[in-house]
C-alpha cells in the first residue's frame, strides 16, 4: 500500500513538473505572436477562431519536441514576420533593431561634445 | 565645429524621425499574404473528406492548376462564393479542391446537397491545423497553386467576378 501511495505521488509529480513547464513555454511564445485577425491582441490574449488554431499548433509542435525558435520560423514561413511581435534580426529590419544603440552612442557624443564646451567657457 | 556636429546629428535626427513616420504612415497596415505568392507549398497532408485516405503533395502534381478552396458551411461568404466555384469547375486545366474548415461532416453534406459540389476533391480539417501550412487565417480562402505546387495567387475572403477572370486567364494559358 505504502509503494502504491509513494508511486502514485511520484506520477502526480511529474505530471504537475511536465504541465508547468509546458504552459511557462506555450505561454511566452503565444504571448509573442500576432492575432492576424484582431486589433492589438496576441494570439495568447485572443479567442477568435484563428488564434484556438494557432494554440493548438503551438501544442502539437512543442510535444513534437520543437524549439521555440522552430516554431517561431514556421509560422514566420507561412504568415510571414508580421505575425511575431519581436521580428527576427535581418537586413531588411537591420535598421530598426541597430537605431536605438546608435541613438544612445550619438546623445552619448553630443552630451560629452555639449560638457566639453561648457569647460572650455 | 562642435557646434556644426551638433546641428548636423540633430537636423539628421529630425530627417529620420520624418522619413520613418513618413514611410510607417504611407504602409498598408492591413495584413495580408501577398508575400507568399512566388512560395513552395511544401507540405500538404490533408485527410480526404470520405475516403480513408490522405491527400498529399503528390495528388496535387498531377493537375496543372490546383485551385484550393477552404470553407465551411457555418460561413456565410462561402455560400456567396460557391455559384463561381461551380462555375471554375467546368474549366479543364483546373481540378479544385476544397477543404472542408472546423466543420461538422453532416452540415457540410447538407451544404454541397443545397448548392452542388463544385471539388474534384474533398478534404476535411476538422480542427484547422493543417491549414495553418497553408497560411490561412479566416475562411473562406483560396490559394491557386501550378503543377510545382508554386502559389500563383491567394484569394482573402470569397472569390470575386474578377478573380474568377483572373483564374480564368492563367488556366487557359
Amino acid at each position: 500500500m505504502k509503494t502504491k501511495v509513494i508511486i502514485f505521488f511520484i506520477i502526480l509529480n511529474f505530471n504537475v513538473v511536465n504541465a508547468i513547464t509546458f504552459s511557462v513555454d506555450s505561454n511566452k511564445i503565444l504571448k509573442n505572436l500576432r492575432c492576424l485577425i484582431c486589433q492589438g491582441q496576441s494570439v495568447a490574449d485572443s479567442n477568435s477562431e484563428f488564434a484556438q488554431t494557432i494554440k493548438i499548433v503551438v501544442k502539437d509542435q512543442i510535444n513534437d519536441g520543437k524549439s521555440e525558435k522552430e516554431i517561431y520560423d514556421f509560422l514566420i514561413e507561412k504568415y510571414g514576420e508580421w505575425i511575431v511581435y519581436k521580428p527576427p534580426l535581418n537586413k531588411v529590419n537591420f535598421v530598426l533593431w541597430i537605431f536605438p544603440y546608435l541613438a544612445l552612442i550619438s546623445g552619448g557624443v553630443i552630451i560629452f561634445l555639449f560638457l566639453k564646451k561648457r569647460d572650455n567657457h | 565645429m562642435q557646434k556644426k556636429i551638433i546641428k548636423l546629428s540633430i537636423i539628421l535626427l529630425i530627417i529620420f524621425i520624418i522619413g520613418v513616420f513618413f514611410i510607417g504612415l504611407n504602409k498598408n497596415s492591413i495584413y495580408d499574404t501577398k508575400n507568399l505568392v512566388g512560395q513552395k507549398i511544401t507540405k500538404i497532408e490533408l485527410e480526404h473528406f470520405s475516403d480513408n485516405r490522405i491527400i498529399t503533395a503528390g495528388d496535387l502534381r498531377k493537375n496543372n492548376f490546383t485551385l484550393i478552396n477552404f470553407w465551411a458551411s457555418w460561413c456565410g461568404p462561402c455560400r456567396a462564393e460557391h455559384p463561381i466555384l461551380l462555375k471554375l469547375n467546368e474549366e479543364k486545366n483546373l481540378e479544385l479542391l476544397g477543404v472542408n474548415f472546423k466543420d461538422k461532416k453532416n452540415n457540410a453534406l447538407e451544404f454541397l446537397k443545397d448548392l452542388g459540389d463544385p471539388y474534384d476533391d474533398l478534404a476535411r480539417d476538422e480542427l484547422g491545423k493543417h491549414s495553418i501550412n497553408f497560411g490561412i487565417y479566416g475562411i473562406p480562402e483560396s490559394i491557386l497553386i501550378n503543377k510545382d505546387l508554386v502559389i500563383i495567387k491567394k484569394f482573402i475572403g470569397p472569390i470575386s467576378k474578377n478573380d474568377y477572370n483572373y483564374i480564368k486567364n492563367i488556366v487557359r494559358q
